[in-house]
């Protein structure tokens, strides 16, 4: 029963959301026009947001069931969070944005487990720095060994390349892709970006407009795309 | 020098000549107009005594209870203020719709009202024959007259203006920041300690010394509601007006510790700001 399922439904706002899709191993690729409702199926598996129906289920225990009235808050589901501007703390050292949500008996310990993270993602030299002086690719890395320093059951991320720089692209989403395919837990992203879809080579889904028009591999979405906007998506594929 | 279009000179119209001379005249005046306003009655607090006089005003018996009291009781307010006031205005930046609205727009109330009117009102909830007076006296609390009476009508004055720049610091902060220290387990208690209050205590701290000024110049509401006895009720504020029947010295002398420290705090905020 590992995995994430997401089966949401209802409207948030001004849209109304009908989404079902399932990461088990391989990362899972959300993508979709601006405005289709990526983010809003984000916060929906954190918790930050509340379907108007459906279920979110994680290896198998609801984080989220209408019909059950289960609902576990955003602190209490333990999915991890990897924001587009990455929003590490700025009042706190690298060290100490990475220990944020480590739990551990003291002190010690956890900046030990925090500063193994940071080393995971070869980022030890980073820990005593403070995030306005990190470069885009940098902040990253302890956006993600902050995540990935308590343990969660998943993780999400929202345009982790976006925010990046073209020239230091390419080896960010090599260095990402080569660790997400490493994790043994569900992961999902959302881009906009053909050659992220390319290098994470996951299974993919299409929002549009609130709703899923397309699911399946890369592959699958180039022979026969859905939708003019899948068409234009998977055009943009270097060949 | 652009290039004349058509051939035709850009000659100055003499309109333009006008406006270039007039303008800088009729802006200088008006301006200086109101900055005289403002300047000549603070020169007169300064200038209009030699300092001699100034430090024997000074020694009067009104001045040391009124220093006394009015920073112990400030002090006691702005603590009661940034206690209570930094939770509730949490509380409004993180929500909308009608009710938080009309909250928001409550606790702003006491800057617009009359300071007569605070003391009415202020009589009224806590007076002997007020809204909770009877129940307060029930337990020997008699609130009017009291040090106790002036913290409140300091308090009620002052609160908006640091609740107002709690809520303006809250709203900026960036969303993305409070659902991430979520996501990594942190209770709403342990967002607002360790994330919300320091990323915006440059604001919460500007907020304090506004709210601090306002409390230390509170004379209506005080008098109507706390009354003038001295060492008990009677502020620097409320010794001005008394010293002023009989000594204009101590009155002079009084006011200009007023004036520095409020210029002080407003340099402390701008310095604060800009930082």
């Amino acid at each position: 029963m590992s995995g994430l399922d997401v089966n949401v439904h209802g409207a948030t706002g001004a849209m109304s959301i009908d989404v079902a899709f399932r990461a088990g191993g391989a990362p899972l690729l959300i993508v979709g026009p601006n405005g289709a409702g990526k983010t809003s199926v984000l916060m929906m598996i954190l918790g930050a947001l509340a379907p108007g129906r459906g279920r979110v289920t994680l290896d198998g225990a609801p984080l989220f069931d209408h019909d059950r009235r289960i609902d576990v808050s955003v602190e209490r589901r333990r999915i991890g969070f990897v924001p587009q501007r990455y929003a590490l703390f700025p009042h706190l050292s690298v060290l100490d944005n990475v220990a944020y949500g480590v739990r551990a008996p003291s002190r010690a310990e956890r900046l030990r487990l925090a500063r193994e993270a940071l080393a995971d993602l070869d980022a030890s030299a980073l820990a005593g720095r403070r995030p306005p002086q990190l470069s885009g690719g940098e902040m990253q890395r302890v956006a993600l060994a902050r995540a990935l320093a308590c343990r969660p059951r998943a993780l999400l991320m929202d345009e982790p390349l976006a925010a990046l720089d073209v020239t230091i692209r390419r080896d960010v989403r090599r260095f990402l892709a080569e660790r997400l395919r490493a994790l043994a837990i569900p992961t999902v992203l959302v881009t906009h970006d053909v050659d992220d879809a390319e290098a994470l080579d996951g299974d993919m889904v299409v929002i549009e407009a609130g709703s899923v028009v397309q699911a399946g591999r890369l592959d699958d979405l180039t022979r026969a795309p859905a939708t003019e906007f899948v068409t234009q998506f998977v055009s943009r594929r270097a060949r | 020098m652009p290039e004349p279009l058509n051939g035709a000179p850009l000659a100055r119209d003499w309109r333009d000549r006008l406006v270039a001379v007039t303008w800088p005249a009729v802006t200088g005046l008006v301006s200086g107009l109101l900055l005289l306003l403002v300047l000549l009655p603070i020169a007169g607090l300064l200038f209009a005594s030699p300092p001699g006089k100034l430090l024997r005003g000074l020694s009067d018996p009104l001045v040391g209870p009124a220093i006394r009291l009015t920073l112990a009781t400030t002090i006691v307010s702005l603590l009661l203020i940034v206690a209570c006031g930094t939770p509730l205005a949490w509380a409004i930046a993180r929500r909308r719709g009608g009710f938080w609205r009309v909250l928001e727009t409550v606790i702003e109330l006491p800057v617009v009202l009359p300071p007569a009117v605070a003391g009415v009102a202020l009589l009224l909830a806590f007076g002997r024959r007020g809204l909770l007076g009877p129940g307060l006296a029930a337990f020997g609390i008699g609130l009017p007259f009291s040090s106790a009476a002036v913290v409140l009508a300091q308090s009620f004055v002052a609160a908006p203006f640091y609740v107002q720049a709690a809520i303006a610091a809250f709203r900026r902060l960036d969303g993305d920041l409070v659902l991430v220290a979520r996501t990594l387990g942190a209770s709403w208690p342990r967002v607002f300690f360790t994330v919300a209050v320091p990323l915006s205590w440059p604001a919460l701290a500007g907020g304090a010394a506004l709210s601090w000024a306002r409390a230390l110049g509170e004379f209506g509401a005080t008098l109507m509601f706390a009354g003038q006895k001295m060492g008990r009720t009677q502020t620097l504020p409320l010794a001005i007006y008394t010293a002023l029947e009989s000594d204009l010295q101590t009155a002079q002398s009084l006011s200009i510790i007023l004036v520095a420290v409020a210029f002080a705090l407003l340099m402390a905020i701008r310095a604060g700001a800009r930082r």
